[in-house]
């Protein structure tokens, strides 16, 4: 029976997903909507968002581990991906400052040696190239988190914030460089890597097929995905229990440095893909924006969505995303839906309101959107609700 | 020599700074065990507030308006942001304060429009002085003397007077201080109050060795503050503020090291100081151990 149950909600999912990319297609495609619209930079980054909501949320409300430290994991992300995977021809222009780069390959041309680099091969090159460049990112991001966890994992709640918020803000300090220069290019950005509109296949110098949203689409989707299943498994059920009690976990045999710090690995691993998806995202690659704000921001839209829900985490960042980048827009410009005020709607205010909005939310909706329930369940619940107010009616 | 001193001199001085900043840190952690985030930004407000007040009135008063702004900033905060959530969880209250800072910095972002706002030159404060040696700035001098002298008071004021007993009591057992009679609301603000006004002393002197403020400028010195509430033991004010001295210190001789680019490193250091501290002593040094029961 439960085993059924499973199957059948696992068979949503994937149908859900399949629905939703194909969506993303045909949105990009079908030209009802023309690609330079505001709603695909929306989609994007909220999709990049996402999974770097949904990697803080394994963290933060499945183990019950406060780290603020998600920013500077993104960064190694970044970093890696882009030094990794820009082309060599470029690599002299991008590093102009320090008389070239010091790594003289790039992943994609390496797979491009085999497969070739036009055509379908250079198609599957770019794809492995990318794929592999992302997966590293997440790999560098996970080991820096194993180095760091040894000793701050120990540490209580809020100690534990403070100490990943200082190892972000280190990490910085340290891609800022000048000495490292020829890897990470001191202060300035590294650009010319394979992007999101990459993947838009052209033919005679037409687009033919939009992709720039349907790719982080997919990977948002898989990662998630593989999140979801850790979640589902004995392994989530031990973070869990040691969210809801250390000693209570500990009691029942759990390990808990172990765990605590599979759950620190995994979930930087995540970020780090996040964080690559976010250089592909903005097309550079830099120290500057992966600060503390970043961090607070996607706390923020890990609260709004719910502490300890999946679903809630992705509804709250498309919200988020969709509110700070185009609904809100008008605050800024002096026009909001028909209120014309020039001398309050200017630069700035939208991020005041949007503050108080939060405000509220953490003040009087401490539960968020979701709660810890995931979306079906919170379907099921809602429905159960309206329900009882039917008959009470009757 | 003369550079040494210099050296030596301006860290004493940064170090009180973040002295004053840190006692409010480590009294409101102390009592609620609460990383007060949003603490930074109420020291970042208080110098905008004095650009403001001092391009409309004159400084003498805009000084002690400012710091009484600042104190009711850090009251209405505490009421607003942080007593609703008393019987909440640890984590939602330090959300609770993430979002104050953030919708202080976007508030300051809006009002001043972005720019950087030029702090006014304080008279008696921007004055240069002549120390053995070397030449620096009159509010060098006058940081760790005043430091000392607030110091003094405020141990006095928690050791002596009843509502420092008070606070002692809270800070040791909340739930039982509460048994007691003791009004912890008003311990609660009054903390906050102290913090503040130590908070807008410090904006003071900090800012006055700036040219200008940007709405992003409390949130480093309010880490740093806090990394120097750990180092000393948080919840200890001698352990804050001499946590705070060395901190100051330390950071301005990283400044000067001889290394290209040594002063990136300036706040890495202080956060590689702060994961050691924790890994080796996480009480600090002058921290109580906490003992957990089950």
């Amino acid at each position: 029976m439960k085993q059924t149950k499973k199957n059948s909600s696992a068979l949503a999912g994937l149908i859900l997903s399949v629905v939703l990319l194909a969506l993303v297609i045909f949105l990009e495609n079908s030209g009802l909507v023309p690609p330079t619209h505001i709603l695909f930079t929306v989609l994007k980054k909220g999709a990049v968002y996402s999974l770097v909501a949904v990697s803080m949320n394994l963290l933060n409300g499945f183990t019950g581990l406060f780290s603020l430290g998600q920013a500077g994991f993104m960064l190694l992300g970044a970093y890696t991906y882009a030094i990794l995977t820009v082309p060599t021809d470029v690599r002299d222009s991008v590093y102009y400052l320090y008389g070239g780069s010091a790594i003289h390959f790039s992943l994609q041309e390496l797979f491009g040696s085999i497969f070739g680099n036009s055509g379908v091969g250079g198609a599957i090159s770019l794809v492995l190239g990318v794929l592999l460049g992302l997966i590293l990112a997440g790999c560098v991001a996970a080991f820096f988190a194993y180095l760091i966890g040894l000793p701050v994992l120990r540490l209580k709640s809020d100690y534990l914030a403070i100490a990943t918020l200082g190892f972000a803000e280190i990490l910085r300090a340290v891609f800022q460089w000048q000495k490292l220069g020829p890897i990470t290019n001191g202060a300035n950005m590294i650009k010319s890597f394979p992007t999101f509109s990459s993947f838009n296949i052209k033919a005679g110098g037409k687009v033919v097929l939009y992709l720039s949203t349907f790719v982080p689409f997919l990977l948002t989707i898989i990662c998630v995905a593989i999140i979801v299943l850790l979640i589902n498994s004995s392994y989530g059920r031990a973070f869990k229990a040691i969210r809801d009690d250390e000693i209570a976990a500990e009691a029942m045999g759990i390990n808990l440095p172990r765990h605590k710090m599979l759950s620190f690995c995994i979930s930087s691993f995540f970020a780090g893909i996040g964080g690559a998806m976010f250089a592909m995202f903005s097309n550079n690659a830099q120290a500057m924006p992966y600060t503390s704000a970043m961090t607070y921001e996607i706390l923020l839209i890990v609260v709004i969505g719910g502490i300890g829900s999946i679903s809630g985490s992705i509804i709250g960042t498309f919200l988020y995303v969709a509110c700070a980048e185009w609904w809100l827009r008008g605050l800024d410009n002096g026009q909001f839906l028909f209120i014309k005020a020039p001398g309050v709607f200017r630069s700035g205010f939208r991020m005041v309101v949007f503050s108080v909005i939060i405000m509220v939310v953490v003040l009087f909706f401490r539960k968020g959107i979701m709660g810890n329930q995931e979306l079906p369940q919170k379907l099921r619940s809602l429905k159960a609700h309206l329900g009882k107010k039917k008959e009470a009616a009757e | 020599m003369a550079f040494f001193l210099s050296v030596l001199l301006s860290g004493i001085s940064v170090g009180g700074q973040y002295a004053l900043i840190a006692i409010g840190y480590t009294m409101v952690y102390g009592i609620l065990r609460l990383i007060n985030f949003a603490h930074g930004d109420v020291f970042m407000v208080a110098g905008l507030m004095l650009i403001y007040l001092s391009a409309a009135i004159p400084l003498y008063l805009a000084i002690p308006l400012m710091i009484l702004l600042t104190v009711l900033l850090g009251f209405v905060i505490e009421r607003a942001a942080y007593k609703p959530l008393r019987s909440a969880p640890r984590m939602s209250v330090m959300i609770s304060a993430i979002g104050v800072s953030y919708l202080l910095q976007n508030t300051a972002t809006y009002i001043t429009g972005g720019q950087p706002m030029s702090y006014p030159s304080i008279p008696v404060l921007s004055d240069m002085v002549q120390v053995g040696p070397a030449t620096t700035s009159m509010v060098t001098v006058v940081t760790p003397i005043l430091v000392l002298v607030l110091v003094i008071l405020l141990v006095q004021l928690i050791n002596r007077t009843k509502i420092g007993m008070a606070m002692r009591a809270v800070a040791k057992d909340f739930e039982t201080s509460q048994l007691m009679g003791i009004k912890i609301n008003s311990v609660i603000s009054a903390t906050f109050i102290i913090g503040s006004f130590l908070a807008a002393i410090g904006s003071l002197l900090y800012f006055s060795n700036y040219t200008y403020i940007t709405p992003s400028a409390g949130a480093m010195p309010g880490l740093k503050a806090f990394v120097a509430a750990v180092f000393g033991g948080i919840g200890s004010i001698p352990g804050a503020v001499i946590g705070a001295f060395i901190i100051g210190i330390c950071e301005n001789f990283v400044k000067v090291l001889p290394f290209e680019g040594a002063s990136n490193f300036v706040d890495a250091f202080t956060f590689a100081l702060l994961i050691v501290i924790l890994a080796v002593k996480p009480t600090g040094l002058f921290g109580e151990k906490a003992t957990d029961k089950v």
